[in-house]
């Protein structure tokens, strides 16, 4: 489906600031507040937008948490496939993602903010007793500088004059 | 001892925006909506060029008329973008920003005693550059009923016989104001007729919100008697490079380069080699900035006329000018007070002409938070009155 000019306008905001208001949304966009609330909840409807998240750096909050990133290596099974495996893993509530990978294995597994023991215990008694997981691969994430299209490291300062021609 | 300074420059007034940075900096906890440079840094893809150029060791000197690869670069991009066709050989100078491009096309073309035509409000350094030629500056005062455009009524108005030059600074600084065709080919129409030439300053080209750009050189009998300005810093948010150009027919071009060659040798060598990567590759950085700009554009005059406060619907460059006039306080009264009681700088519309009372210089070179925040203060400020 052709995403309409106005739906990836609010997405594009709403991707960087989903507590903007309303009116102030719809005045970026020359459109009334009527309007975009309706094509937000059009799209809230058909799974366009699918949430609405609060981005944080764990990591400051001084909680000594982990993420890591699971390569996972699957024999898939006739008439069964990928997606049933996917569902196999994702439904485990300490998975924050699953992708199907091209390449040279075939899952990526997210953990999120989890101690070193909630990982292992993850990886060694969850992920890989599922029947078709043939290997595993485990890495640690050990700082992260970017998330979410944010740089976590630093804080830039604006640096301009206050007031030029 | 004798008077070491040159009566024409002690005649020069100093810039109405110092007066009211020196205030402005002085207060420490400030905020501001009186930036004319993007809020944006340079592309990393471009200052990431910039650097490469460094390690290269690409320290020395570039020919005075610039590098011949950023001259072809250019001359397709402006091919590309607004249909103008110039030869990168003969025809183009990059020049230390656009703000020299100005000044040598001046030195170039006026002799002592020739009129030239200067919209206003505009930017600051047309007048003063034409006082140092020795020409004698015609203010063309833009009305807000004509949504600042340049009329032809307007142009004819203060042509005489001693005109050579029209200075058209659009999209403009600082009312946001935009020329569309129509108005331009009127506008040209007389220029051939009445035989003045153009200083087209464009520096602000890529950012027009309604539609792209036109330029008067591509309009029939403009080229040879226009010199096209534009450059880096607004587009590519690259103020900090000093990187602009000209482009003129070679009868012209040939002159300012002579003036650029003793005056300044050549554009700084690194931002040079930044810029051809900004041209060959900044398409989609341009785009992106450009659609925030406009966000916040539609954003800025919707919330000044339901405060209540008039303000024309600009159409380019990163400003909007509301009109205070109802509050019965002169600009710079207006702009203080708001200064004082508000902590918020702003820049008082005469800063930029004497028509510009009555107005205000509003930057949306600002994210949407700043933005509110400021607006919020306005907002308060005219309820106090």
């Amino acid at each position: 489906m052709e995403l309409t000019k106005l739906r990836r306008e609010i997405l594009q905001v709403l991707e960087k600031n989903c507590k903007i208001e309303l009116k102030d949304l719809a005045a970026m966009n020359g459109i009334s507040e009527a309007e975009v609330a309706n094509e937000i909840a059009k799209m809230e409807k058909e799974n366009i937008i699918c949430g609405y998240h609060t981005m944080i750096n764990w990591d400051n909050a001084g909680e000594d948490k982990v993420v890591a990133m699971i390569e996972v290596s699957v024999v898939p099974q006739r008439g069964v496939g990928f997606d049933k495996i996917a569902e196999r893993i994702y439904n485990f509530s300490e998975v924050e993602a699953v992708y199907l990978m091209s390449g040279g294995f075939d899952f990526m597994v997210l953990l999120k903010e989890k101690t070193m023991r909630d990982v292992s215990t993850f990886v060694a008694e969850k992920l890989s007793f599922i029947e078709s997981v043939r290997s595993t691969s485990t890495h640690f994430v050990l700082r992260k500088y970017k998330d979410h299209g944010t740089i976590l490291v630093e804080r830039k300062e604006d640096e301009r004059m206050l007031v030029t021609p | 001892m004798r008077d070491p300074l040159s009566e024409v420059v002690k005649e020069m007034k100093p810039s109405g925006i110092r007066k009211f940075f020196d205030i402005v900096t002085e207060m420490k906890d400030a905020i501001s909506l009186g930036v004319g440079e993007p809020d944006f840094a340079t592309p990393w893809h471009v200052r990431e060029e910039g650097i490469h150029a460094l390690e290269r060791g690409r320290t020395v000197y570039t020919s005075n008329s610039g590098l011949m690869e950023l001259r072809e670069e250019i001359c397709k991009y402006l091919a590309r973008r607004f249909n103008v066709h110039y030869d990168h050989k003969k025809e183009v100078i990059i020049t230390v920003g656009g703000s020299e491009a100005i000044d040598i096309a001046l030195r170039a073309m006026v002799n002592p005693g020739d009129e030239v035509i200067i919209p206003q409000p505009s930017y600051v350094s047309y007048l003063p550059c034409v006082q140092l030629t020795y020409g004698v500056p015609v203010i063309c005062e833009l009305k807000e009923e004509d949504n600042f455009k340049l009329t032809k009524e307007l142009l004819l108005s203060c042509i005489t016989d001693k005109t050579k030059v029209l200075i058209l600074p659009f999209p403009n600084n600082p009312t946001g104001a935009i020329m569309e065709r129509e108005y331009l080919e009127e506008i040209a129409k007389i220029c051939v007729e009445k035989d003045i030439f153009v200083i087209s300053d464009e520096i602000y080209a890529e950012l027009s919100y309604n539609g792209t750009h036109v330029s008067i050189a591509e309009m029939e009998g403009m080229k040879e008697r226009t010199v096209l300005i534009n450059g880096f810093s607004k587009a590519y948010a690259m103020t900090g490079w000093r990187l602009g150009y000209a482009c003129a027919p070679e009868k012209i071009m040939a002159q300012m380069t002579k003036i650029h060659q003793f005056a300044i040798m050549c554009a700084p060598t690194v931002s040079q080699y930044a810029a051809i990567e900004a041209l060959r590759n900044g398409d989609d950085d341009v785009e992106e900035m450009r659609k925030s700009y406009d966000q916040r554009r539609k954003y800025l005059i919707k919330t000044f006329n339901e405060m209540g406060i008039e303000c024309f619907e600009a159409a380019g460059a990163f400003y909007v000018f509301p009109n205070i006039k109802k509050f019965g306080m002169t600009s710079d009264e207006f702009a203080t007070k708001l200064l004082e009681k508000e902590k918020l700088a702003v820049v008082p519309g005469t800063a930029f002409g004497d028509c510009g009372e009555g107005f205000l210089r509003i930057s949306y070179a600002y994210s949407m938070e700043q933005l509110k925040e400021a607006l919020s203060r306005i907002k308060h400020f005219i309820e106090c009155l």
